[in-house]
């Protein structure tokens, strides 16, 4: 096995900033607006680091997609000890337009590319939510995939995943190479130290585009509106327990 | 947001606007500088800023977050890394302080200290005094004290009296200093005494480590602020130091102190900054939320002009401290007196927004469930210690009067 492990990043609004809307609907304003690497990536980032680090594994890539300002968050992984990392040249309308679907070419001609024994992705962005990119890579692929793994295991060349599932936690193991998407649970992850910051500098960022990659950068979905959610409706008080299942009726809940 | 352990409130939100509005302290700085920026924001959002009431009110010295603090780098950020040090220029070394400032300004003074002495053993120890001891403070297994105040000196620094007398190849300490950070509870204590005649000349520096015989301390003292880190009178009753403690040559003493000093006033400057950005925040945040006659403060006029004036000095402040960061990095002819300059002016100006913070919250800012009051009362020191801001007048004009 190659022992290489290709990790995906993503570049987004941070975590804590108030969304606005564009007064035009056609999306979030993102200007000036303070932007991270996405809190599921960055679980993706250290749980890499950590099989190196028990050398189980021999090097980590950092992917990002996007325009020049995707070089920052490639940075911090590079920080948090990351070897390597690639920078796929996407701006523009492409980059307006980019989803799970594109996003996920990209990574399985990466990890055909890179030879991966490994590809870990965060279980989903924190923007648009979608939780697709991991199981459409690995699909891509034709591997196996270990979704919303809040414990990973290497045992020779199979993986133990534990996933996080709604009747509760489901172990499966799974041959490599594999796709896994980390969930929250899995790790937290390690700040960069100062030390490492300055050596992510020495680190190799490789610059590629979609087209070197075959990959064809072409939406299938048109966002058509962006709106804020509803205001929340003030409620009402009621005196007695009839009343409230009176009301409840009536709102059609019961 | 939650509210944080002890009911403080806004602090936790901070970093967030810190990077887009225009008060943002990341301008002008490399892309490097704002990952070591990143790291103390974040560092001091998650483990400072939760805790900064408590420590203050129960008075706790927070041994395991600052060991976790210098296993970031943030131990000896300009000490040389082959001592274990981060190797960083002044100039990070304030955006650092800066950051996690804004967590807790009490413990992050103490950091800088704790820095200031760990570079003055690496820049005027031998090699055998470096290796003994940059490691240690640089991981915060050690942590140290500045000994230069005494009772009878302050502002008159170079009129100390605590004598160490050459006896073989020992000094023997008399003495005692007064109002030191950390005192008690620190491992190595850098010691300003007198091996010579009166006066700076007459000054060495020696390390004394915690447990030397003859070494005591004064009762904690009950302070305003910086209540995370103690404060105590050192005491040495014939406290024999070893003569290879000494930092550089007999009479050397009161320059390396000077010279921790330049740097030092940039850092407790740099923690100013840190508590006057927050509160200029929490400020804003509040005007925006509290009612009265029937609008937002934030359409009073008189409260937005005070705003304004606020950040614009905040800004100015930030600038001025980067200047002399960076002219001290330099070595430039004017780097005392820069150094002087921004200590005076930002530990002033930041007192005052911070202190125009608490009165815009009226009433609340009176209260220990708002943070604006912790950075009130812990920065307030920040115009006294280091050199008094008078002292620093000193300084500046001296070296404009005396310039040929």
């Amino acid at each position: 096995m190659s022992g290489r492990v290709l990790v995906g990043v993503k570049r987004v609004i941070d975590y804590a900033v108030k969304i606005r809307v564009k007064p035009d609907h056609s999306g979030v304003v993102t200007d000036g607006v303070k932007h991270s690497m996405n809190p599921f990536c960055e679980i993706a980032v250290e749980e890499a680091v950590k099989l190196k680090e028990k050398k189980l594994i021999k090097e980590v890539v950092a992917v990002s997609c996007g325009p020049q300002q995707v070089q920052e968050t490639i940075r911090t992984a590079l920080a948090m000890g990351a070897d390597r990392g690639i920078h796929v040249e996407v701006s523009g309308k492409d980059y307006d337009n980019m989803g799970p679907l594109q996003v996920s070419k990209i990574m399985a001609a990466l990890a055909k590319k890179e030879e991966a024994q490994l590809v870990i992705l965060g279980k989903q962005a924190i923007d648009d939510d979608c939780n697709q990119t991991g199981q459409m890579t690995a699909a891509l692929l034709d591997w196996p995939q270990g979704t919303f793994a809040s414990e990973v295991t290497l045992e020779g060349d199979k993986v133990k995943v534990v996933r996080e599932i709604d009747g509760g936690l489901e172990t499966i193991k799974i041959n490599t190479p594999a796709v896994v998407t980390a969930d929250l649970r899995l790790n937290t992850p390690r700040y960069a130290t100062l030390p490492n910051i300055m050596k992510a500098k020495k680190k190799k960022i490789a610059n590629v585009k979609p087209a070197d990659l075959g990959v064809d950068m072409a939406s299938r979905v048109e966002v058509l509106r962006v709106d804020e959610p509803p205001q929340r409706q003030a409620g009402m008080k009621v005196e007695t327990v009839e009343d409230l299942v009176g009301k409840l009726k009536e709102a059609g809940r019961i | 947001y939650q509210l944080a352990p002890g009911g403080l409130r806004g602090v936790t939100v901070l970093h967030i606007s810190i990077f887009n509005s225009l008060l943002t302290a990341a301008h002008g700085l490399s892309d490097e500088q704002r990952e070591f920026q990143k790291v103390a924001f974040d560092f001091a959002a998650n483990e400072m800023a939760p805790y900064m009431a408590e420590w203050d009110h129960k008075e706790i010295f927070p041994v395991e977050t600052m060991r976790k603090a210098a296993q970031l780098g943030f131990g000896g950020i300009y000490v040389q890394p082959e001592v274990g040090g981060s190797g960083l220029s002044r100039l990070d070394t304030s955006v650092i302080f800066e950051a996690l400032s804004t967590g807790c300004v009490s413990t992050t003074a103490y950091i800088s200290i704790h820095n200031m002495c760990a570079w003055m053993i690496d820049t005027f120890g031998n090699t055998e005094q470096r290796e003994k001891y940059c490691p240690d403070l640089c991981s915060m297994e050690k942590f140290a004290s500045y000994c230069l105040t005494e009772p009878g000196s302050g502002s008159d620094a170079a009129s100390l009296l605590t004598t160490a007398q050459l006896k073989g190849d020992h000094y023997i300490l008399n003495g005692s200093k007064a109002f030191i950070s950390g005192g008690g509870d620190t491992d190595v204590y850098v010691v300003m005494c007198r091996t010579g005649g009166k006066g700076a000349k007459g000054i060495s520096c020696l390390v004394v480590e915690k447990g030397t015989p003859g070494l005591s301390f004064g009762k904690k003292e009950k302070k305003v602020g910086w209540n995370s880190q103690p404060t105590r009178a050192v005491i040495f009753e014939d406290c024999a130091v070893p003569v290879a403690n000494r930092l550089g040559e007999e009479g050397q003493g009161f320059t390396i102190a000077m010279k921790g000093l330049n740097g030092g006033r940039i850092n407790i400057a740099s923690c100013s900054l840190g508590a006057a950005h927050a509160c200029v925040q929490l400020a804003r945040d509040h005007l925006l939320v509290r009612k009265q006659f029937g609008e937002t403060l934030s359409n009073n006029q008189y409260l937005q002009f005070r705003l304004a004036e606020m950040a614009t000095k905040l800004v100015a402040s930030r600038l001025l401290v980067r200047e002399a960061a960076t002219a001290l990095q330099e070595n430039r002819p004017d780097a005392v007196s820069l150094c002087s300059m921004a200590k005076l002016f930002v530990t002033d100006e930041c007192f005052n927004i911070c202190n125009q913070a608490l009165q815009m919250h009226g009433g609340y800012g009176y209260l220990k469930d708002y943070a604006v009051q912790q950075f009130v009362r812990d920065i307030r020191v920040h115009q006294i210690l280091e050199g008094t801001n008078e002292v620093m007048r000193m300084i500046i004009s001296r070296s404009l009067l005396t310039e040929s």
